[in-house]
């Protein structure tokens, strides 16, 4: 499934970085924690998080996420989104919860 | 070959970006790309702890066929007792950085997970050398 088919079936909102939307999803990735992304997310996953600042988009770069999908209706910072569409990895959001979130993408997905 | 990369304490707008240059370089090499993937979670993790606790810090990364050496030095407060850094959950971090998601105690686990070898040395109030090698055999 590619991030755009994601964006359709859940209804998220695009932010930034369209360029990327056709990026394949291979699974997806759940923390706010920023070492733990680095350490335990794989390349082309989605991650769900609710930070919002610049920092996500380098973790999203270095690691080679599909994108990064903002929770409970959190608004992305100015120079995240600028990085977003600067480097082209999609960042969407939802006003579902982390759990409900994940929950539907692990159905899709799984 | 050899590349340097600065970095500046306290700016984490800056974050990561040295960490992408050097993966960028590391790309054009044509490294393997399960190692560049290791090399890149020692290093980022390596220059954040740099932003977050140092003053300015400086990464030297030479390559040969052999494989990657990176070492970062800083100007900072050093690292009293290494081996209490070095474990799963402890952190110095601000409330501020925390707050960003960082400072969970997982960055210099990370370093060793990924690391072929890693090499700490610190002097209190002087700062902190890390060094990260990577082979290529």
């Amino acid at each position: 499934m590619t991030v755009e088919q994601l964006k359709e079936k859940l209804g998220l909102k695009v932010f930034g970085g369209e360029q990327g939307l056709g990026n394949e999803i291979s699974g997806g990735y759940v923390s706010d924690l920023l070492s733990d992304v680095m350490g335990n997310s794989d390349t082309g996953q989605v991650w769900v998080t609710l930070q919002t600042h610049k920092n996500v988009m380098a973790i999203a770069s270095l690691k080679d996420l599909a994108a990064i999908i903002l929770v409970n209706n959190h608004q992305p910072e100015e120079d995240t989104l600028a990085q977003s569409n600067e480097e082209g990895i999609p960042l969407l959001g939802t006003d579902m919860s982390t759990f409900e979130l994940s929950g539907k993408i692990y159905e899709l997905i799984k | 070959m050899h590349f340097e990369y600065q970095i500046e304490g306290g700016n984490f707008t800056r974050a990561g970006f040295a960490s992408s240059e050097i993966k960028k370089m590391l790309k054009q090499l044509n490294v393997d790309l399960g190692i560049i993937k290791r090399t890149v979670v020692a290093t980022y993790e390596a220059e954040v702890n740099v932003v977050a606790h140092a003053y300015s810090g400086t990464i030297y990364v030479d390559v040969d066929e052999k494989g990657i050496v990176i070492k970062l030095v800083d100007e900072g407060p050093g690292i009293p007792d290494i081996e209490q850094a070095m474990k799963e959950g402890y952190s110095t971090a601000s409330s501020k950085v925390r707050e960003m998601g960082f400072g969970a105690g997982m960055g210099l686990p990370n370093m060793k997970k990924n690391a072929d070898e890693l090499n700490i040395t610190s002097e209190v109030e002087k700062g902190t050398t890390v060094e990260i090698r990577m082979g290529f055999g």
